[in-house]
């Protein structure tokens, strides 16, 4: 009798177990309702609007934007940002839901294939008309589909002092072969100088996406440009050696043994840099918060040469990779107060002051105003200068799975940098790419 | 007393019987319903018959996972049982500071999977750094003892109890009656003992295996299936089918590829279940 009030009791705590492992994945939403509407209002005051944030850097401020138009208008306005990450998975539970989002963003041509089903066409709506360019439009056919709303700029984030302090300048630098010298002698140097030239490459979830993703757009966007394409079911790697070389210079000239970077976070390269461990750090426009106590002045904004021909009047590297969506399965009153909301963002004195000042951003809408971050103002001088930017062509990627392939694989040739290593590389590279496409046309 | 409680049964029943529907039943007959669908979201589900799972089958990934994942749970189910048992037989001796010990034991039970995996990232990654060896994410033997050893030492403690608890059960009268036959501590153990804690085994058993065959949060926090998938258990598989492809054939063979799972650890488990049962004697 004994023994079968154990097995019982035994019995309820493995259902307990059990029960556990099947836990749904709560979203990590942070949410923060706006406060409810007031009665007077518009119209269009029967809808309201729901946006799934995509940057968590710029959470407060959407929240503070969406509470100050809930109090002009009595138009409740919802701002839910996804944790970073994870917006996704986020995505795909909160579409799945009976008050789903009647805004939220996708990353470009290959998001957008997950979600086109629910994209409102938004060629007729007046934010698309405040566009400076139809580039910024991401299309289906003629249908808009989403709308970019903000320019973002990468490059290799230098600190001018320290650069000064290693006996170089920033003019000398003017392609591939130029910045190998600096580097070089940077780090023959370093333990002298007391610092190394690159912040580690790490490749860590937080930080790889800055090599598998944004560095990877380099040699992809030099054969998209040479074979005069842009999209591609079958990349051809021509580029790829040049691939190497830009990797081979980052993780070897940098303030840790190539070996350890697969352990390395993307708060390291941060606090490299910060710290005033190292020169160079490759990252966005985005990254001024993070970097900031560097100082203004202190900060410049170097072209990732790659040794490609031509390449002394290559620029930054800009584009988009947040475009509005507005769900169109919404009901028709939330869509148009959706609408309605964009176009006040894009067009009022507070919604462009947000945009510009709190959060930093450069919006290609004609409203716009002058972004305050001091790297915009170093991308806008390239542009200035006569430089030609790179495009962001990562967008067209096929797959996330595509990017942790080439991810992997550089990882295994930072750790042991012999031909075959690479070679693996550029498998992940060249035949990932065509499977991968295959698979996700398929 | 007897007529009340019959009547008013499925007033008791009915909470957990409705939290039951609604967080298990429904749930999980939708999703066998959506893995013969193409869909984005689950509201907007096309039906295409047996296609995912062709495409599951064509997948060399799932394989792989299923492959690294079957010599994850042989190895980790032993390991756990032997040392947990061996750690119940001593901690049932009487020794000082038993109870000290035993909660120590039970302790890293009680710490997320996710935390542990990441704790356990940062020693292991410190060890193989100061051996000058290739870390975690470029290492496939490291990230499968790694496994195996934060497995272990999750789940010893817990199971380490129930057996506890099971020897504890078992009648002094008999091991007593043993030795006055002129058995030895050895033959104690295993002609008396390990027959009557049977219940016990079987329970562990089952717990162990049927949670190395699950295993998520600790696979995506140590190695996360790098280097290239070759550490990928099959619950890391379905989640990066799921969320790491585009288009949204995907969701749907992701989901197919659940239900299989579902019906293999159903199937190892009751087969583990049947086994063991057989060998438990009645007091």
């Amino acid at each position: 009798m004994k023994n079968r009030w154990l097995s019982l009791g035994l019995c309820g705590i493995m259902t307990a177990s059990l029960l556990a492992g099947c836990g749904s994945n709560s979203s990590t939403a942070s949410s923060a309702g706006s406060a409810s509407a007031s009665a007077s209002g518009s119209a269009a005051a029967s809808g309201k609007v729901y946006y799934l944030n995509f940057k968590p850097e710029q959470d407060q401020q959407w929240q503070d934007l969406a509470a100050k138009y809930t109090q002009e208008t009595g138009i409740p306005v919802t701002v839910v940002t996804a944790a970073s990450g994870q917006y996704e998975t986020t995505l795909t539970a909160e579409m799945g839901k009976s008050d789903a989002p009647t805004l939220f963003q996708v990353n470009g041509p290959v998001g957008l294939k997950n979600w086109k089903d629910y994209c409102y066409d938004l060629s007729g709506s007046d934010v698309y008309k405040q566009l400076t360019s139809d580039d910024f439009a991401l299309k289906d056919g003629s249908a808009v589909d989403g709308i970019a709303y903000v320019i973002e700029t990468y490059g290799i984030i230098y600190n001018k002092a320290l650069l000064e302090k290693s006996g170089h300048s920033v003019s000398e630098i003017t392609n591939f072969a130029s910045l190998k010298s600096v580097v070089d002698d940077i780090t023959a140097n370093s333990s002298k100088l007391g610092f190394a030239a690159f912040t580690s490459a790490g490749m860590d979830g937080s930080s790889d996406w800055r090599f598998k993703t944004h560095l990877a757009n380099l040699p992809i966007y030099y054969e998209y440009k040479a074979d005069g394409i842009g999209f591609t079911d079958a990349i051809k790697g021509t580029y790829l050696d040049n691939y190497r070389q830009i990797w081979d210079l980052y993780i070897n000239n940098s303030t840790c043994s190539p070996k350890d970077l697969s352990a390395k976070t993307g708060d390291d390269a941060v606090s490299e840099f910060v710290n005033g461990k190292a020169v160079f750090y490759q990252n966005g426009t985005w990254a001024y918060n993070d970097i900031k106590s560097v100082g203004d002045d202190n900060l410049g904004m170097l072209p990732i040469y790659i040794g490609a021909q031509g390449e002394e009047n290559q620029g930054l590297c800009t584009g988009s990779e947040n475009y509005w969506c507005v769900n169109k399965n919404a009901p028709a009153e939330d869509i148009q107060a959706t609408l309605d909301f964009l176009n006040w963002v894009v067009t009022s004195d507070e919604g462009t002051t947000a945009l510009a000042q709190d959060m930093g951003f450069v919006s290609p809408f004609k409203a716009a105003k002058e972004s305050t971050n001091p790297l915009v103002k170093i991308a806008n001088q390239y542009i200035a200068d006569g430089k030609t930017s790179v495009d962001w062509c990562f967008a067209t990627m096929p797959s996330e799975e595509w990017k942790n392939g080439v991810g992997s694989a550089l990882t295994a040739y930072a750790a042991d940098q012999t031909d075959a290593k690479w070679a693996a590389v550029v498998s992940a590279f060249v035949d990932g790419w065509a499977s991968e496409a295959k698979l996700a046309n398929g | 007393m007897e007529k009340a409680l019959k009547k008013y049964s499925p007033v008791f029943i009915l909470p957990t019987l409705a939290a039951f529907i609604i967080g298990f039943l429904y749930p999980f007959c939708q999703g066998l319903y959506l893995s013969f669908c193409k869909f984005t979201t689950v509201r907007d589900a096309a039906w295409v018959g047996l296609s995912n799972y062709a495409k599951v089958f064509a997948d060399a990934s799932f394989g792989n996972a299923f492959r690294f994942t079957v010599a994850f749970a042989v190895v980790s189910t032993l390991l756990i049982n032997v040392l947990a048992f061996t750690l119940a037989l001593v901690l049932t001796r009487g020794i000082r500071g038993t109870n000290a010990f035993r909660t120590v034991f039970f302790m890293p039970n009680l710490i997320g999977g996710i935390v542990l995996g990441y704790i356990w990232q940062i020693l292991i990654n410190g060890v193989l750094s100061n051996l000058a060896k290739p870390l975690l994410a470029l290492n496939t033997a490291a990230g499968y003892w790694g496994l195996i050893i934060l497995m272990c030492w999750q789940q010893i403690g817990y199971m380490m109890i129930i057996y506890i608890a099971g020897l504890q059960s078992i009648p002094g009268a008999l091991t007593e009656a043993a030795e006055i036959d002129g058995a030895n501590s050895w033959q104690i153990l295993w002609k008396v003992k390990l027959p009557m804690v049977m219940p016990a085994v079987t329970i562990c058993l089952f717990l162990t295996l049927t949670n190395s065959f699950k295993l998520f949060d600790q696979n995506l926090a140590l190695t996360g299936g790098e280097p290239n998938h070759a550490t990928e258990l099959l619950a890391l598989n379905i989640y990066n089918t799921f969320y790491a492809r585009s288009g949204p054939q995907w969701k749907g063979i992701g989901q197919s590829k659940a239900v299989i799972f579902f019906i293999l650890v159903v199937v190892i488990a009751l087969v583990q279940l049947r086994s063991t049962r057989s060998r438990e004697v009645q007091q």
